[in-house]
């Protein structure tokens, strides 16, 4: 066990949020497409929640990584996925490279006010012409004197109708250099000349979640709005993604301890054939053998988490807990839903949200086919480009 | 002037109870316990009399065994200054931690000792009102409104005919009801501070305190099973039904 009576500590009062502040109004966040994150987030600011491992010069608290990881299962006592998602965005994908890569002032100006919820974060990096193929981005930011003009669009991005930042990723450097080595992570005000929110779109699952395309037309940043150096954004967003991908597999347990607990007090309830649906065998294995997955699921975040906290790259396990999260979701919905039979097709119960929502660990912040060519690269068999 | 608050360790509310097979109790082994919800109102309304000026010193009290200190834990992060920890493995019955805290009142003077109006677990409602009969002093129980006044305190109650506000002398007993205060969220870095915070541990003996035999739980049960409901479309019907099944 990696927490400690102060983890479980963190964790009671953040459930005890959830349950009082969050949970009452999700019904309605979902029905609407969209949830306060200012107003939300700026509570969260104040119980320290939203700088938990950032740096205390800029108001965070300092801690290691594992209370982070405490934080991300507590926070995913929210019944949908948005949510978590969305404080993820702020907490574990917009941010951490700012708070270990960026300037001093940049991250007073920035990192601050996120970290105390005042700002809302988004991330920057797919496009509608690359996703998976992150280096093929080709939103550009070109220096003009002390600025850079960007020109571009964002594909998917989440909170993206109520951020006040974005950390975007854009080629900074020319077409013909390595496309590892000619990008930047630039901090860009969306109230800058030249933002577009083009439009929310409309999702499958997590539909309390703002998702938008941005367009930037000739939108001037000041270059120091640059984190760490020109052309190593790739670089930082890969480092970055470590955090997103822990806080995506982190974010996935709790929900499904939840699917289970519920299938097993329906199916405890509901009989056929004269017995109740749990048991047969064929269901009450099943969800053992799914309850079995999940806390081997936990076991790696935790060493992951673990790992991390004591200072190390963890790119493979994260992106191992990113791919077995995201399938073990898919399961473990799937089968929940499937003994609520016909109940399990109806919007009231809240199986059918987990299935659609726990569908997007297998696309966003890495389709799990690009988890499994990183798995491959660290075991040495991904064949090599020609 | 100081403020005593008990806190107690229970099954935490939004855990399903189970009756151990053999009767003898409920299971906790590997539940969620928490703090009882009407003494982190207690305790609210310690930090609140001590944030307006009215107190220097919060003094948390739990009995209970080893891991009741996590329950401490939560009322240090949530502000308590200093907490004692009486340790019994035993069951605790009202007269018992009556007798605990009326110790504990002689050797610490507090203005006033804040108690939730009962714990969730058997909800007995008597240690306040017994407390207060040892240590011979004013009782304010069920209170909802609590105004301090020098060394008086204005506390209003809520009684089955509706509020009623009384006036008591300090010291003085108060027991808290659900609508007194919504506790607060604790902050990460006051968890942080609060391991630093003091923890003692004492016992019934070190008190001088005998456990009261008074109580012995001779069986537990679940409640009857609920059975199936039925509509009625009319209070005629309604009627009907409850004089049919001999319930009116
Ligand atoms: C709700 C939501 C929120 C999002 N939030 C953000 C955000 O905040 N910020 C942001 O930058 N992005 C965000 N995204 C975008 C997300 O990260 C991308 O959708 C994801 O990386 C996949 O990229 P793509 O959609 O372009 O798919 P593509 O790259 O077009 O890939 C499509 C599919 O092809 C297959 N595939 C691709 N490459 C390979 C390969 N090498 N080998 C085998 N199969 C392959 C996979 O099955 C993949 O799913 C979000 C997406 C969604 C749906």
């Amino acid at each position: 066990m990696i927490y400690q009576e102060e983890h479980l500590e963190l964790q009671r009062s953040v459930k005890k949020f959830v349950d009082n502040e969050i949970n009452p109004h999700v019904e309605e966040w979902e029905e609407a497409g969209i949830f306060p994150a200012h107003e939300l987030f700026a509570k969260m600011g104040k119980q320290g929640w939203l700088g938990i491992n950032k740096p205390e010069e800029y108001g965070g608290l300092g801690l290691d990584y594992t209370f982070q990881l405490a934080f991300a299962e507590a926070i995913d006592n929210i019944q949908c996925g948005s949510l978590p998602m969305a404080i993820g965005v702020q907490t574990d994908m917009a941010t951490p490279a700012l708070a270990a890569h960026g300037s001093d002032e940049l991250r007073k100006e920035f990192l601050a006010p996120a970290i105390a919820g005042e700002q809302v974060a988004c991330i920057g990096v797919s496009e509608p012409g690359a996703g998976s193929d992150v280096a093929a981005i080709r939103t550009t930011a070109r220096r003009d004197g002390d600025d850079y003009v960007i020109n571009g669009g964002k594909m998917w991005i989440t909170n993206g109708t109520q951020a006040d930042w974005m950390c975007m990723l854009a080629v900074t450097g020319d077409s013909n250099e390595s496309p590892w080595k000619n990008k930047s992570l630039i901090v860009v005000p969306l109230d800058s000349k030249g933002v577009t929110i083009a439009r929310k779109l409309d999702k499958l699952g997590m539909r309390s979640s703002d998702t938008a395309q941005l367009f930037f037309e000739d939108v001037r940043v000041p270059v120091r709005y640059r984190i760490g150096e020109e052309g190593m954004g790739f670089i930082l967003q890969m480092l970055q993604f470590q955090e997103e991908r822990l806080w995506g597999a982190a974010t996935s347990m709790t929900g499904m301890d939840r699917a289970i607990e519920a299938t097993i007090e329906y199916t405890r309830e509901r009989k056929t054939f004269g017995q109740p649906i749990i048991d047969n065998q064929s269901v009450h294995f099943r969800l053992a053998e799914l309850k079995t997955e999940v806390e081997a699921l936990r076991s790696m975040v935790y060493r992951a988490g673990r790992d991390y906290a004591d200072g190390n790259d963890v790119t493979m396990l994260a992106s191992m807990a990113k791919l077995k999260g995201g399938r073990l979701m898919r399961e473990v919905t799937d089968s929940c839903l499937q003994y609520y039979g016909g109940m399990g097709f109806m919007n009231e119960t809240p199986i059918t949200r987990a299935f659609r929502d726990g569908r997007l660990m297998s696309i966003g912040g890495g389709a799990y086919e690009i988890m499994l060519g990183i798995i491959c690269k660290f075991m040495d068999i991904l064949p090599k480009r020609k | 002037m100081k403020l005593m608050v008990s806190v107690k360790r229970v099954v935490d509310y939004n855990v399903r109870i189970q009756v151990k097979p053999d009767g003898s109790g409920v299971v906790t082994d590997g539940v969620k316990m928490s703090m009882n919800p009407f003494d982190e109102i207690a305790m609210e309304e310690a930090l609140r009399i001590k944030e307006a000026g009215n107190a220097e010193e919060i003094i948390a009290v739990t009995i209970g065994e080893q891991k009741a200190q996590e329950q401490l834990r939560t009322a240090l992060a949530m502000g308590a200054d200093r907490a004692i920890h009486v340790e019994v493995d035993e069951d605790i019955q009202p007269l018992t931690a009556a007798r605990v805290l009326k110790a504990l009142a002689d050797k610490e003077q507090p203005g006033m000792v804040l108690l939730g109006k009962q714990a969730i677990d058997d909800d007995q409602g008597q240690t306040g009102q017994m407390l207060a009969a040892l240590w011979d002093r004013p009782q304010a129980t069920f209170a909802s409104k609590v105004d301090l006044d020098g060394q008086k305190a204005k506390v209003t109650r809520e009684v089955d005919a509706g509020l009623e506000t009384i006036e008591v002398d300090l010291p003085a007993v108060v027991t808290t009801d659900l609508r007194l205060n919504e506790p607060r969220y604790v902050k990460l870095p006051d968890i942080m501070k609060a391991k630093k915070k003091p923890i003692d541990t004492t016992s019934l003996a070190d008190l001088g305190v005998e456990a009261a035999p008074g109580l012995k739980v001779t069986n537990t049960a679940p409640p009857p099973e609920r059975q199936g409901g039925k509509k009625v479309e009319s209070v005629d019907e309604l009627v009907s039904e409850l004089k049919n099944r001999g319930l009116i």
